[in-house]
C-alpha cells in the first residue's frame, strides 16, 4: 500500500555562512512513512536536536531536502504539477506548537478558517461557510459565539489551540502534522485538546503525525511509536511495548526519566552514564549513541547498527539485537503503520 | 466595578504625540490656501513694495531686495516645499514597499539583485549626485521635477528596512498557516504580510518625507530648485544671495528657517506617535 | 522567631489597571523550613511567577504589593529600603527566573556574567576570592572549569540551565526560588537539571522553592505541596498526602489530568476557564467550575484552615474538620 506521504532516504543538512559552510545535520539518511492504509496516530518522539520539527516540516513541503525525496503519493513533491500542488494542500494539514502564532494579529481568528473555505472551495455561499465554521468549532467543544469575531489576544491558549484543530475539522485531510499541539498549553487542557485529535481519527479517519518530547501524552494518543535520536530513527513499533518495555538503550533512557506523579516512585537510581554524558562531538562513523550507552560494544564505534527486527511489529537499530534478522530502513516503517 | 473602556479616553490624552505633530503639519499645509484669504497673494511679486522694509503692520514680516512682501511669499512657498516632501517620500515609499516585499519574499537571486543595488546607491553622496542630476536638467525645474529628483535617493532605506521586516515576518506562522490554507505567493505578501506592516510602512513614509524635505532644501538652497517658485529654500537661497545675513535683513532668512524647524519638530513628533502605535510598550496606561 | 527562615503572610500584589485592579496574589500565606523543598503548583495566570517576584521585591511599578508581610528570617522583606534589600538578594534570597537561560548575556563569558551578580549584591570579596567561588559553584552545578570561559551559544540548553542556577547560588543564599526552571527543556535534560538543584540543595543546606504547573515533576522533588488558583492557595501538605488524599476539588482535578502510563487512552481535563483575575468570582474562585460546589460556594470565601498538622485547605466542604 502507498504511504501518503513518505520521506525516502532524506538527509537534511542546516548550513551556516556563505563563502565557509558549516553544517548541522539534522536528519540522517531517514526513511518514515505516513498515512495510507488505516487511518492511524502515528507518535514521532525525540528531544530538542532530534530532528523531529524539520520531519515535519518537510512532510508539510516548508523546506526540501538536501539529498533523498519526499514523496506524495509515490510523487517527488518538486515535481508536482500546479493542481496536484493544491490538492496536497487540501489533503496535508498541520497543527503547531503556539497557539497564538498561528494567528496574524491583524485579523480576528476567523480569518484562519474563511480562508481555507474560500481557497478549497469548501462553500458556495457565505451562510454555508459560516455554518461550516461554528460546526466545526461545537465539534472540538468551543462555543462559536464566544469565538468567532474575536481577535488571538482575546482568547486564551488553550481555545485558540482548539480553534486550530477545529480548523482541521473542518477540512477533513487526510493527514495532520501535529508538531507538539499541547506543550504549551496548560495541563487541564491538554486532555480536551488530545481527545479532539483522537476524535479525528477514529471517526473521520485521519491519519495524525504525533510530533512531541512527551513520551506520556504519545503512549496516550499513538498506536505506533518513532523514537529519534541526533537525526537517526532508533526504535519503532507499537506504543505500548515500546514504552512498556524499552529496547533501545536511549529509549530506556527515555522512559526512565519520565517524572511520574507518585512521591514514591522517584527517579530510578539507574546507571547515570547516559543521563549525565553531554552528547560529545558526532562521530562520523558509529552509533550515535554510542558515547553515552551504558552498554557500548567496540564495534558500536566501527560502524552504524542497521534496523534488527525484534518482534513481528517491532524493530531496533542497535547491535545489541544483532542476532535478530536484519530489516532495510525502507521497510521499517511499514512495520508501524 | 464599571469598567472605563479605552473609547473613552480621548484620543488626544491616549496618542497626544501623534496628534499634535499631526496637527503641526496640518497647519503647515493649509497655511497657503488659508493665509491666501487674508493677505493678498499679488503683493508676493517682484516690485510689489518697496524693498528691505523691516517688519511694520503693514507688510508683517516686512519685504525683500525684490520688494516681495514676505509674508504671502511664506504663505505660497511652506505648502510647495511639503508638497515636495510629501511627493518625493510616497514615491521613495512607493518603489521602497514594491521592492522590499519582492526581495524579503522571493529571496535568491532577485533578492541579491535588489539589495546590491539599493546597497551601491546607498553608498553614493546623495546631496553630491542630486547636485550632479540637477544642474543637468536644462530648462526649468518645476516643484514635480524637483520631487522626481529627490525621490531617487529616497527609495534604497525603506527597501532595505522593509525587507528586514519582511525576511521576519516570512517565518513566522501565520503565514504558514495561510500557505496551508492553499494562498501563494503574492496573495501571502498582500494579505497576510502588509497589514502587519502598516505602522511601520507609515513610518518608514515619515522618515523618507523629512529626508525628502531635507534634500529639496538642501538643493535649493545652492540654487538648484525652481526658481520661480518661493518654496523656502529657494528663499533661503535669495536671502543668501542678496547678502541678507550681512545686511541685518533678519526678517528675511529668519522665518523660513523657523518654518523648517516646525516642520521637523512635527514630523518628528508624527514618527514617535506612530512608534508608540506599532510598539505597544511605548503606549500609555490607560 | 519559630525555626521558619521564610514566613509569608496575607500577601496581596495587585496590578492597577483602568477597569480595577488584577489580584495576581490575594493573600497567601504560607512558611518555609530551612533545608525545605516546597513546590508551588498552579497554572499559568494563576499568579505563581507573580508570587516569586514579590519574595524578592522585583515586581515591576504599576504592580505593587498591596499588603501583607514577608518573613525572612524574622525580618520583613516588605519594609526594607532598595539598599538594604540589594543586599538580601542573591545573598539571602535568590531567583531562577522562568526563561532564565534565554537571558543569558550573549556576549559576556559565563565567569563574567556569574561574577557580575556577585559583585552587585556583595562588595566585599576581593578579586581571587570571586574567581574561586565561580569555579567552587560550577563543580557544585556539575559543570567543568572550561565553561567558565564559554559563551551562552556554545551552551546547551541544560548546561544554560544550570549557569543560571550557578548564579543563584554564588553567594550561598539560604532560600533559592525556582520558577519554572525546566519548562522548556527536555525530559532528559528536565532529569539533569532537576538532580542537580536537588544535589546542590543537600550540600548547600538550602531551602527550595520550586514554582511549576507539572504534578510530576512536584512529585519527584518537593517535600511539600502547595496549589495555587487565581491568586489565591487552595490547599497545602506533605507532598504523600496531598497526592494519596487530594482534599480541595481542584487538586483532584489536577491530579487526576496528569496522564499515566498505566491506562492508555483515558484523558480527563478539568472543564471551563480560569477566572479572569479581574472580575474575580464571588465566593470561592473555583465554584463556577467546581463539580462538588454547594450554595455557600456561591457566597462565602472559603478560608485557609489547618485541618491537620501542617494540612492545610480553603474549602467549605472540609471546614468541620479540625
Amino acid at each position: 500500500m502507498t504511504a501518503l506521504l513518505e520521506l525516502r532516504n532524506v538527509t537534511k543538512v542546516y548550513t551556516r555562512g556563505t563563502f565557509v559552510r558549516s553544517g548541522t545535520v539534522a536528519l540522517d539518511d531517514v526513511s518514515l512513512s505516513a498515512g495510507g492504509g488505516t487511518p492511524a496516530i502515528t507518535a514521532l518522539a525525540g528531544e530538542s536536536g532530534s530532528g523531529k520539527t524539520t520531519m515535519g516540516l518537510l512532510l508539510l513541503g516548508f523546506l526540501t531536502p538536501t539529498s533523498g525525496q519526499v514523496l506524495y503519493d509515490g510523487q517527488d513533491l518538486r515535481k508536482l504539477s500546479s493542481q496536484e500542488w493544491d490538492t496536497f494542500r487540501r489533503d496535508v494539514q498541520a497543527i503547531f506548537q503556539d497557539p497564538f502564532a498561528v494567528y496574524n494579529p491583524f485579523y480576528k481568528v476567523d480569518h484562519v478558517l474563511e480562508v481555507p473555505i474560500h481557497k478549497f472551495r469548501l462553500a458556495k455561499s457565505h451562510a454555508e461557510a459560516r455554518t461550516l465554521m461554528e460546526q466545526a468549532l461545537v465539534g472540538v467543544g468551543l462555543r462559536p459565539e464566544e469565538t468567532l469575531g474575536r481577535y488571538a489576544h482575546q482568547l486564551s491558549g488553550g481555545q485558540l489551540q482548539r480553534v486550530t484543530v477545529a480548523r482541521a475539522l473542518l477540512l477533513k485531510p487526510r493527514l495532520i502534522v501535529a508538531d507538539e499541539p499541547v506543550s504549551m498549553v496548560d495541563a487541564s487542557l491538554r486532555a480536551t485538546i488530545l481527545e479532539s485529535l483522537r476524535k479525528l481519527n477514529r471517526e473521520f479517519g485521519i491519519s495524525i503525525l504525533y510530533i512531541t518530547h512527551d513520551l506520556t501524552t504519545a503512549y496516550h494518543i499513538g498506536d505506533s511509536i518513532v523514537v529519534l535520536y541526533q537525526g537517526s530513527m532508533v526504535e519503532i513499533g507499537h506504543v505500548d511495548p515500546v514504552i512498556k518495555n524499552p529496547q533501545h538503550p536511549y529509549t530506556q533512557l527515555l522512559v526512565a526519566s519520565i517524572p511520574w506523579p507518585d512521591p514514591d516512585r522517584k527517579w530510578q537510581r539507574t546507571d547515570k552514564t547516559a543521563l549525565w554524558r553531554e552528547g560529545l562531538a558526532k562521530t562520523a562513523v558509529g552509533c550515535k549513541f554510542a558515547d553515552r550507552c551504558p552498554k557500548v560494544m567496540p564495534m558500536c564505534r566501527e560502524s552504524t547498527p542497521p534496523f534488527y527486527r525484534i518482534e513481528p511489529r517491532r524493530a531496533v537499530a542497535c547491535y545489541l539485537h544483532r542476532d535478530s534478522p536484519m530489516i532495510a530502513a525502507e521497510e521499517v516503517t511499514q512495520l508501524a503503520l | 466595578m464599571a469598567a472605563r473602556p479605552a473609547r473613552d479616553i480621548s484620543l488626544i490624552r491616549r496618542h497626544p504625540q501623534l496628534i499634535t505633530g499631526l496637527a503641526i503639519l496640518l497647519v503647515l499645509i493649509v497655511i497657503g490656501p488659508v493665509g491666501s484669504l487674508f493677505v493678498d497673494t499679488k503683493e508676493a511679486k517682484v516690485g510689489a513694495a518697496l524693498p528691505d522694509l523691516p517688519p511694520s503692520a503693514r507688510y508683517p514680516l516686512g519685504t525683500d531686495t525684490y520688494g516681495r512682501n514676505l509674508l504671502p511669499m511664506l504663505f505660497l512657498g511652506t505648502p510647495q516645499t511639503i508638497k515636495i516632501g510629501l511627493l518625493a517620500g510616497a514615491i521613495g515609499l512607493g518603489v521602497g514597499i514594491i521592492l522590499g516585499f519582492v526581495a524579503g519574499y522571493t529571496g535568491g537571486i532577485v533578492d541579491n539583485i535588489i539589495r546590491g543595488a539599493a546597497d551601491i546607491l546607498l553608498t553614493v553622496p546623495g546631496l553630491l549626485l542630486l547636485v550632479v542630476i540637477a544642474v543637468s536638467i536644462k530648462g526649468t525645474v518645476s516643484v514635480n521635477m524637483m520631487a522626481i529628483v529627490v525621490s531617487i535617493l529616497a527609495w534604497m532605506w525603506p527597501t532595505r528596512t522593509i525587507r528586514a521586516q519582511v525576511l521576519t515576518l516570512r517565518e513566522r506562522e501565520f503565514v504558514r498557516m495561510a500557505k496551508l490554507g492553499g494562498m501563494k505567493g503574492a496573495e501571502i505578501i498582500v494579505r497576510e504580510l502588509v497589514p502587519n506592516l502598516l505602522p511601520y510602512l507609515a513610518s518608514s513614509f515619515v522618515g523618507a518625507v523629512a529626508s525628502a524635505i531635507l534634500a529639496t532644501i538642501g538643493l535649493e538652497a545652492l540654487g538648484l530648485g525652481p526658481q520661480n517658485q518661493p518654496t523656502l529654500g529657494m528663499t533661503i537661497y535669495w536671502a543668501l544671495y542678496y547678502t541678507a545675513v550681512l545686511r541685518g535683513l533678519w526678517w528675511w532668512w529668519a522665518p523660513p528657517i523657523v518654518i523648517i524647524v516646525l516642520t521637523f519638530m512635527g514630523l518628528f513628533l508624527v514618527s514617535a506617535g506612530l512608534d508608540q502605535i506599532a510598539n505597544p510598550r511605548l503606549r500609555r496606561l490607560t | 522567631m519559630n525555626g521558619y527562615v521564610v514566613q509569608v503572610e496575607n500577601l496581596k500584589v495587585y496590578y492597577p489597571t483602568s477597569s480595577g485592579p488584577v489580584k495576581a496574589v490575594d493573600g497567601v500565606s504560607f512558611n518555609l523550613g530551612a533545608r525545605e523543598k516546597l513546590g508551588l503548583v498552579g497554572e499559568s495566570g494563576c499568579g505563581k511567577s507573580t508570587l516569586a517576584l514579590s519574595l524578592l521585591r522585583l515586581i515591576k511599578p504599576p504592580g505593587r504589593i498591596e499588603g501583607g508581610r514577608i518573613l525572612l528570617n524574622g525580618v520583613d522583606l516588605t519594609q526594607l529600603s532598595w539598599d538594604k534589600m540589594r543586599r538580601v538578594r542573591l545573598n539571602q534570597i535568590s531567583l531562577i527566573p522562568q526563561g532564565a537561560m534565554n537571558s543569558l548575556n550573549p556576549v559576556m563569558r559565563v565567569r563574567n556574567q556569574i561574577m557580575d551578580g556577585m559583585r552587585a549584591h556583595n562588595q566585599s570579596m576581593s578579586r581571587q576570592e570571586l574567581e574561586a567561588r565561580v569555579y567552587e559553584t560550577l563543580e557544585l552545578v556539575g559543570l567543568e572549569r572550561n565553561v567558565a570561559t564559554m559563551y551562552p551559544h556554545e551552551l546547551s540548553g541544560g548546561m544554560k540551565q544550570r549557569v543560571c542556577v550557578a548564579i543563584a547560588i554564588s553567594l550561598r543564599p539560604q532560600v533559592v526560588v525556582a520558577d519554572e526552571p525546566t519548562s522548556a527543556l527536555d525530559v532528559v535534560v528536565q532529569r539533569q537539571v532537576m538532580e542537580t538543584i536537588g544535589q546542590l540543595q543537600e550540600e548547600l543546606g538550602a531551602a527550595v522553592i520550586l514554582i511549576g504547573h507539572d504534578m510530576g515533576l512536584m512529585a519527584q522533588f518537593v517535600e511539600r505541596l502547595a496549589v495555587m488558583y487565581a491568586g489565591r492557595l487552595v490547599e497545602a501538605g506533605g507532598i504523600r498526602e496531598v497526592f494519596r488524599q487530594p482534599l480541595h476539588p481542584y487538586t483532584q482535578l489536577l491530579i487526576s489530568s496528569v496522564p499515566l502510563l498505566d491506562e492508555k487512552g483515558v484523558f480527563r481535563g478539568i472543564p471551563g476557564l480560569t477566572p479572569s483575575l479581574l472580575h474575580v468570582p464571588s465566593g470561592c474562585i473555583f465554584h463556577p467550575r467546581c463539580p462538588q460546589a454547594q450554595d455557600t460556594c456561591t457566597e462565602e470565601v472559603p478560608p485557609l484552615v489547618e485541618v491537620g498538622p501542617s494540612r492545610w485547605v480553603a474549602c467549605h466542604r472540609h471546614e468541620v474538620e479540625r
